[in-house]
């Protein structure tokens, strides 16, 4: 029987020959991954015994350095959990990043695997071929200390992509186009395909399948071709690795056609970004007080890099702030050996260390009423930033940057040079 | 079916809500620096300031498409901290479905509820039969019934008792 990605790898996990949609089956995970903030809220203190601890990783990322007693308190709580139950991959203050940042660059979500986490946002792994999702505290106790986890089949929709991207277009804009015009994926798995995906970079996959979580995706998967592996390789060495390809004549429930010639960066606009984006030109004289570019879906170095061209000679426009935010450790080195924090800074940029942070409205750089935010991190809900009573829009990395410059939500290619009148 | 499941019946008076409801609404990013009892006086603060005080033990909850898209913030301890008996929805995010399934709160899809219910009314949630019923109205509606495996879970209040049952968790030495 043909399966899609979802179906295929989760058949796998549960030890089955093949599933379908509306199955339920139990698999076991490869990955369990905990967060500093659970430390505070969840029962992690009363666990008699973790199942696996070398299928466990923790990583210190939403509030780090501890903003106050409270965080500091998880983070001695996580220190003594990793200890009493033997988990080596601790990622802590020093070693840290983002979680999904992390869990990439040091080659720990690999193709065809089954991942948890807390964090809705962990269908970043999707981008890595792996069946990845957010789980609720609670379960996620359960699987520390059983292994396992039941999930039901979701149907699966498809998006081909099909022509050639302009290079001023990410995937955040891939995202935000597609978001835009289809709308929620509740209750499905999403899979990428078609000619074109092979010109899509990781990075830029990994920022598409990160963002699955604002369209109410269950999962949002990419096939392990040879991006993806030599990807997997590089982080990863020696590891076993076993990519899922979908089966040819696969059903779906759906498969939508992507041109992406037709992309244009485009802005999701405050609240959600469900049927609620548009091209950058369709905005008009919509001034910024903060701009943003971090977080697990746009902190990579790619972003980084973007920000630092598109502001390299130029300078932060006059009450604005912009914020930029490495999404791990080794990002930050990264950047700042190769001297595009050097450049922000200049530019008048703030480059904080590698946390959550201002994604959540939780520390360093949180909104207030009025304020209008242009933010490349990855959710616009009403308040999310900070007050409920700011403004909250969402762009690439290139056209954050740009907007920052300008003072204005702005189309990137006015300062990359390639608009077209 | 065990006799905790069958008694899976909720009934009460309900609170409309819209479509895509989210989890920032109902839990937002300030109170996750908070206690659960305090954080859920802070629930919907920026979609429906005050509701928090309106609301009565054993009300439910009835939301429309995507209900709880958003993050894995534990919101069903909020809404069982201030007595909501159950939820119903048009649909769930999975996630947010998850939740409530592991943190043990009833929770029920249901296509068309919204436009059979009007704020105030009186409804009753049936999770074995998967029914709803506007007891104000006499109208029924049915949704998609949970595996019997899920109902057990929603029945012994969640995973986390099951666990303390199974040995694999301290009984509670701090608020879930
Ligand atoms: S950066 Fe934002 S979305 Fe990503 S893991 Fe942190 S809080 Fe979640």
């Amino acid at each position: 029987m043909s399966m899609t990605l979802i179906e295929k790898i989760l058949a796998r996990a549960a030890g089955r020959a093949h599933t379908r949609p509306g199955d339920f089956v139990v698999c076991g995970v490869d990955m369990t991954v905990l967060l500093d903030l659970q430390f505070s809220q969840d029962r992690l203190d009363d666990v008699v015994r973790v199942n696996d601890p070398d299928r466990v990783a923790i990583v210190m990322d939403h509030a780090v350095p501890a903003p106050s007693v409270r965080e500091a308190a998880a983070g001695t709580a996580a220190r003594a959990f990793a200890k009493r139950h033997g988990v080596s991959r601790f990622f802590d203050v020093g070693a840290h990043g983002i979680v999904h940042q992390v869990l990439a660059e040091r080659g720990l979500v690999r193709p065809g695997q089954v991942v948890a986490c807390t964090d809705s946002h962990t269908c970043a792994g999707g981008a890595l071929n792996a069946a990845a999702r957010g789980l609720g505290p609670a379960e996620i106790i359960q699987i520390l200390c059983t292994g396992s986890v039941w999930y039901q089949v979701p149907p699966t929709i498809k998006y081909e992509l099909h022509g050639t991207k302009s290079p001023a277009v990410d995937g955040k804009d891939i995202f935000l186009h597609i978001a835009g015009r289809y709308g929620d994926a509740t209750n499905h798995a999403i899979e990428f395909g078609g000619p074109a995906l092979a010109d899509v970079p990781m990075n830029q996959r990994r920022t598409v399948a990160t963002q699955g979580a604002e369209v109410s995706a269950d999962f949002t998967i990419f096939p392990a071709d040879d991006r993806c592996v030599a990807y997997v390789e590089a982080h990863a060495p020696g590891a076993d690795i076993s990519p899922v390809l979908p089966d040819p004549d696969a059903h779906y429930e759906s498969v939508r056609r992507v041109d992406l010639s037709e992309v244009e960066p485009t802005v999701g606009l405050p609240g959600t970004v469900i049927n609620n984006c548009v091209p950058v030109g369709g905005l008009r004289d919509i001034s910024v007080d903060q701009c943003f570019i971090g977080s697990c879906a746009n902190g990579q170095l790619e972003d980084i890099e973007t920000a630092a061209k598109v502001l390299s000679g130029r300078r932060v426009a006059e009450g604005v702030r912009l914020i930029v935010t490495p999404a791990s450790q080794q990002v930050y080195l990264e950047a700042s050996k190769r001297g595009y924090l050097a450049t922000l800074v200049e530019a008048g940029a703030v480059v904080t260390n590698s946390t959550c942070g201002a994604c959540f409205g939780y520390h360093m750089g949180v909104v207030g009423p009025g304020e209008v935010c242009l933010t490349a991190s990855t959710r616009n809900f009403k308040g999310r930033m900070g007050s409920p009573e700011a403004q909250i829009y969402m762009a690439s990395p290139a056209t954050v940057a740009a907007s920052a410059s300008t003072g204005r939500i702005c189309d990137p290619r006015e300062l990359m040079g390639e608009v077209r009148a | 079916m065990t006799a905790a499941v069958s008694d899976l019946r909720r009934c009460g008076r309900a609170w409309v809500f819209g479509d895509e409801v989210n989890t920032d609404e109902m839990f937002p990013g300030f109170a996750m620096k908070m206690s659960i009892a305090e954080a859920a006086r802070h629930m919907f603060n920026a979609t429906r300031p005050g509701w928090p005080d309106l609301v009565q033990p054993g009300d439910l909850v009835v939301g429309g498409r995507n209900f709880g898209m958003g993050s894995s913030r534990p919101v069903p301890l909020l809404f069982k901290e201030l007595g909501v008996g159950g939820i119903v929805a048009e649909e769930f995010n999975s996630l947010f479905l998850r939740n409530c399934v592991n943190y043990g709160l009833p929770a029920l899809a249901v296509a068309g509820i919204r436009e059979k219910v009007a704020e105030g009314q009186n409804l009753c949630m049936d999770l074995p039969n998967a029914s709803v019923e506007n007891t104000t109205t006499g109208e029924k509606l049915y949704g998609g019934a949970f595996p019997e495996f899920i109902l057990e879970i929603i029945a012994g209040g969640g995973v986390l008792a099951k666990l303390e049952n199974d040995g694999l968790l301290q009984k509670a030495s701090s608020e879930g």
